[in-house]
């Protein structure tokens, strides 16, 4: 297997963890659930942030103790994907809030930005270095503005036909920056397994 | 109609509401407590399970006005429950944008035949089931989400228990019928063939399923995760006991680390008073047998 003895961490204290598991399993890695702080004592070539919610996660973090440690390890280029509440994690400013909570990626994040579950929408788009893959947003964040040594590597419209006018303007749904992959939308829950592998080759 | 991915996204959302406590609150004060303390959703409504058993009477959807409140008030998704049957109320809730609906056995039945027909909806279900038959009807249905039926309002786990087990004595049952006998089986469930090939071919339910009614402590939380549910409601538990903040924080600690009974040996000092329940054999009104 190409990505045999790649050891990734999972977040796993709230949210769709288990499906981000299932695609790493299934291109050859090793992976294990990050609950507690003892889980931290093993090797990690690369963490997953999944999707969920990102208040109860942040919550999580800070009452497991595993908020500074896991911190500590992105700041210090520990390759990371994050997805929707992940992302919300990561970025340096949350729109409209005072707070943040890893605040590693220099972004403004805007949570619930197509609205509640009625502007949660799929849709197939081009993501930079991967191609045309599956987007699945659900209740999803959207960047509102990055640094300038962010890299954008994907940007799509919304589909959803109740959103107002400007959803015609395409808002950035995925980035990069140094070990970071951070998407406001959830690879997970398709059975394409690119943005996966691309993850992998940043862990090796 | 609902747009063709309309179903899978209200799957999914479910899926990201897993690991995690749905809390009943009240207020948007409440709610705010209830997300604070680490709730992954609100079910918002006007009287928690154990004062609508109280109260007595029938029993009807919120005042969408104080819906709204709890939905301005938090960022995470905001539930709100319906009538069995009542499509008209389920059609406001969705006029609302609420974020998952549930048509729920708690509220009195509109309708002592008929469900909502949720594939006429964009917004997501989510149901109760005490067997797999019943949770197959809801799915075919159009629910896209399903919990146990456990005693609302009682603070007794045992029906919750009753209903986790057999869905699942059921689940594996099906996985071992030969291909032959799963037509017979759709039969006997009253559900399409579909449905039951789904439960034989990946040995669970084409949904997320979720433990609710009765959870009024850790403990509680930590067993019902330990019996297969993905996620625990908890209602009158909350709001209805001694201090309800440190109580959701505990609970929601508890689901994360289920296994890790020290930890929640820990959680479980000094939570103050819990809920008064009540046993199974001390209510008149088993709210469970309404809605099969």
């Amino acid at each position: 297997m190409p990505n045999a003895k790649l050891q990734i961490g999972v977040l796993a204290v709230q949210g769709a963890f288990i499906e981000h598991e299932r695609i790493l399993e299934s291109l050859g890695a090793e992976v294990f659930e990050i609950r507690q702080l003892r889980d931290l004592d093993r090797h990690l070539d690369g963490l997953v942030l999944p999707g969920g919610e990102s208040t109860v996660q942040g919550k999580l973090l800070c009452d497991l103790k595993l908020f500074e440690p896991l911190r500590q390890k992105i700041a210090n280029g520990l390759p990371v994907l994050a997805t929707c509440a992940g992302a919300i994690l990561l970025a340096e400013h949350i729109a409209g809030e005072s707070k943040a909570h890893f605040a590693t990626l220099p972004a403004v994040i805007r949570r619930n930005a197509y609205g509640r579950q009625l502007g949660s929408f799929f849709t197939e788009n081009e993501v930079a270095h991967i191609g045309k893959v599956p987007q699945t947003f659900i209740r999803a964040p959207f960047f509102e503005s990055v640094g300038s040594d962010v890299e954008v590597l994907s940007r799509t419209a919304s589909s959803n036909t109740d959103a107002n006018a400007t959803s015609a303007t395409k808002q950035i749904v995925a980035v990069k920056y140094k070990n970071q992959i951070a998407l406001s939308f959830h690879p997970e829950l398709n059975s394409d397994t690119s943005i996966h592998q691309y993850f992998l080759n940043l862990a090796k | 109609m609902p747009e063709q991915n309309r179903y899978e996204l209200n799957k999914n959302l479910a899926q990201m509401l897993k690991g995690g406590v749905i809390m009943d609150v009240t207020t948007p004060e409440q709610a705010k407590i209830a997300e604070a303390a680490g709730a992954a959703a609100v079910m918002a409504l006007e009287r928690i399970p154990a004062d609508i058993r109280a109260a007595g009477g029938v029993s009807r959807m919120s005042d969408p006005k104080m819906i709204k409140g709890i939905q301005d008030a938090v960022s995470i998704p905001v539930m709100a429950k319906c009538r069995i049957g009542h499509f008209a109320e389920a059609q406001i809730l969705q006029a609302i944008e609420i974020d998952y609906i549930d048509e729920s056995e708690v509220l009195s039945p509109a309708d002592d035949v008929f469900h909502i027909n949720k594939r006429e909806f964009n917004v997501p279900f989510v149901c109760g089931a005490k067997d797999l038959g019943e949770a197959l009807r809801r799915i075919e249905e159009g629910a896209s989400m399903i919990r146990t039926k456990g005693e609302p309002g009682t603070g007794d786990i045992v029906q919750a228990v009753r209903h986790m087990r057999l869905m699942n004595q059921e689940i594996a049952r099906i996985s071992s019928l030969r291909e032959d006998e799963l037509f017979n089986r759709a039969k006997e469930l009253q559900v399409s063939y579909d449905l039951v090939r789904y439960v034989h071919d990946h040995k669970k339910l084409p949904v997320v399923n979720f433990a609710a009614g009765g959870v009024a402590t850790p403990a509680d939380a930590a067993l019902m995760m330990q019996l297969g549910a993905e996620g625990v409601f908890v209602g009158s538990g909350i709001f209805k006991s001694g201090n309800p903040a440190k109580r959701a924080a505990a609970i929601v600690q508890a689901v994360t680390n289920y296994t890790d009974a020290k930890l929640i040996a820990k959680l479980s000092e000094d939570l103050g008073e819990a809920m008064v329940g009540i046993n199974e054999q001390e209510i008149a009104l088993l709210m469970a047998e309404r809605g099969k």
